[in-house]
């Protein structure tokens, strides 16, 4: 191509015009492609549960991402009410709300921890030793506290150096048992959420 | 995945392709049954995977403070004394209204920043945000925020991401006392005037319905049981209108300043073409030198020598020459 610097210059300059003015804004508008956030949730798994805070016991279904497959390590992403459950259809208060955070938290206790007397740290326990620890330490305190009669002779089988407080998110069934077994024991301090 | 119709599009006026009928939407918030738990709150941040920062007491109920780019909706909480000296508690769910003549769209200069779907979402798509916060002062009711984070202004979206897929909003889903209700903006009409009658029976001659029409009615309504003042609910505003500068500075300003750069476009292209550029000639240089030097010669140190000497500090190298000088 036959050009002289004159012309060169000429192109050039309507050259950078023309992307100068593009890139200030004065460009074609693009086409009408803008879409709404994608939905988060299309293909994750969903469990169901009970909320864990309070004894009203609200439904929940609960979005974790993957399908379940071997290679896949199952998060929760979301949770929200379940819309099937006859308790809250659907709604959640605050706390279950936010009880994605609860999951998540670096602080939430996931295993029996026990501090011993005379420390101040918390150390990791199994499940075993947590089950057996707390048998033998009530069977101690059980045989060496409890009162089987009053001053005046009357059978009472009280225990009152125990206190004992359960979940809230139990069935009338866990509920009917957890009582049964905490007044065998003679506790009168006991206490639940879900008042059972 | 699913699309919402495009029909208002910020900075555009190429008409967005709308044959498709759809109802709009509305969100229906009843003041006089909101407790004021801030459910909407949590599960607003927990759906739009926004976390505000932890902020701190100030002794009243809300928190945070006022909305934030990270918290899209607010309790807003007043102690109102009735007239027979009663304390009586309005709380009002703040965050964008979703006008139907959104003033954020109308004030946005950048293309496609601010859309406005057929179903009446105003939703705003950060990736065109320039961060310049003229939909703040577009916004009759003060709700859009610019992070500090990627300056790029947020607001409640009304969830069009679940909107799309047929859900309703996260904060609606959660509402423990069924204060917020969603489904087409006639159905929540309808809803509203039960509301009403139930309220009007409860005492409250005034209770109505707020759906301002100085913003071409929302999509985001309340039931107030003080409907003929709105501003006791924490400054929600009586008769909401896009503030004046803005349709001055988009209706007259714009085009009058536009037109005025294109006519200096016009008229400087039109001076080179007729006129051309100014050239300064020797004759004219030689000229001017006489006129401030009278008794000068006519070939003075100010003009060109006639003799054209190769300045020293210039070296010059002649491969043909021995020396090498040229």
């Amino acid at each position: 191509m036959d050009m002289n610097r004159r012309q060169f210059f000429k192109v050039a300059g309507i050259g950078l015009g023309g992307s100068s003015l593009a890139a200030l804004g004065m460009a074609p508008t693009p086409a009408f492609a803008e879409q709404v956030r994608h939905f988060k949730l299309t293909h994750t798994k969903e469990t169901r549960n009970t909320c864990p805070y309070c004894s009203v016991g609200c439904g929940l279904i609960m979005y974790s991402m993957g399908d379940e497959g071997k290679n896949v390590a199952q998060n929760i992403i979301h949770i929200e009410g379940d819309a099937d459950h006859p308790v809250n259809r659907g709604t959640l208060c605050p706390k279950g709300a936010g009880l994605l955070d609860f999951i998540h938290s670096p602080n939430r206790l996931k295993y029996p921890e026990v501090r011993k007397p005379g420390s101040n740290e918390w150390t990791r326990i199994s499940w075993d030793d947590a089950m057996d620890r707390i048998a033998r330490l009530v069977k101690d305190d059980r045989d060496a506290n409890f009162i089987a009669e009053n001053e005046k002779g009357e059978t009472v089988n009280r225990l009152l150096t125990i206190g004992f407080l359960a979940a809230s998110a139990s069935s009338n069934e866990t509920g009917y048992i957890t009582h049964k077994v905490v007044r065998n024991l003679g506790l009168l301090g006991f206490d639940n959420q879900a008042r059972v | 995945m699913a699309t919402l119709d495009i029909i208002a599009r910020s900075a555009t006026t190429t008409t967005p392709p709308s044959i498709r009928d759809m109802d709009a939407v509305a969100k229906l918030i009843d003041v006089s049954k909101c407790i004021g738990c801030k459910a909407c709150q949590v599960a607003c941040s927990e759906w739009n995977d926004i976390r505000d920062e932890v902020g701190h007491n100030h002794g009243v109920y809300e928190a945070p403070m006022d909305l934030t780019a990270d918290s899209w909706t607010l309790m807003r909480f007043t102690e109102h004394e009735k007239d027979d000296g009663d304390l009586e508690w309005l709380i009002r769910k703040d965050g964008c209204m979703h006008c139907a003549e959104p003033g954020c769209l109308k004030a946005c200069p950048s293309p496609g920043a601010i859309v406005q779907h057929a179903n009446g979402i105003v939703d705003f798509h950060q990736e065109h945000c320039i961060g310049c916060g003229y939909c703040i002062t577009g916004c009759p009711f003060d709700i859009p925020r610019i992070s500090q984070k990627d300056h790029k202004a947020y607001k409640c979206t009304l969830c069009s991401d679940r909107v799309a897929v047929g859900l309703e909003p996260a904060c609606v889903k959660t509402c423990p006392t069924g204060a917020i209700v969603f489904g087409t903006k006639e159905e929540m009409k309808v809803h509203a005037d039960e509301r009403i009658v139930d309220l009007k029976s409860r005492g409250y001659e005034n209770a109505g319905l707020y759906d301002p029409d100085g913003v071409g009615g929302t999509h985001v309504m309340y039931v107030l049981h003080h409907a003929d003042k709105p501003s006791l609910y924490d400054g929600l505003p009586d008769a909401p209108v896009i503030s004046p500068m803005v349709s001055l500075w988009k209706g007259i300003t714009k085009p009058l300043s536009l037109l005025a750069m294109g006519a200096a476009v016009l008229a400087g292209f039109f001076h080179y073409v007729r006129i051309g550029p100014q050239r300064v000639e020797e004759e004219d240089e030689r000229k001017e030198a006489e006129a401030h030097s009278p008794g000068a010669t006519s070939t003075s140190a100010l003009s060109e020598p006639a003799v054209h000497t190769v300045d020293p500090s210039v070296q010059t190298f002649d491969p043909k020459q021995p020396d090498g000088r040229g």
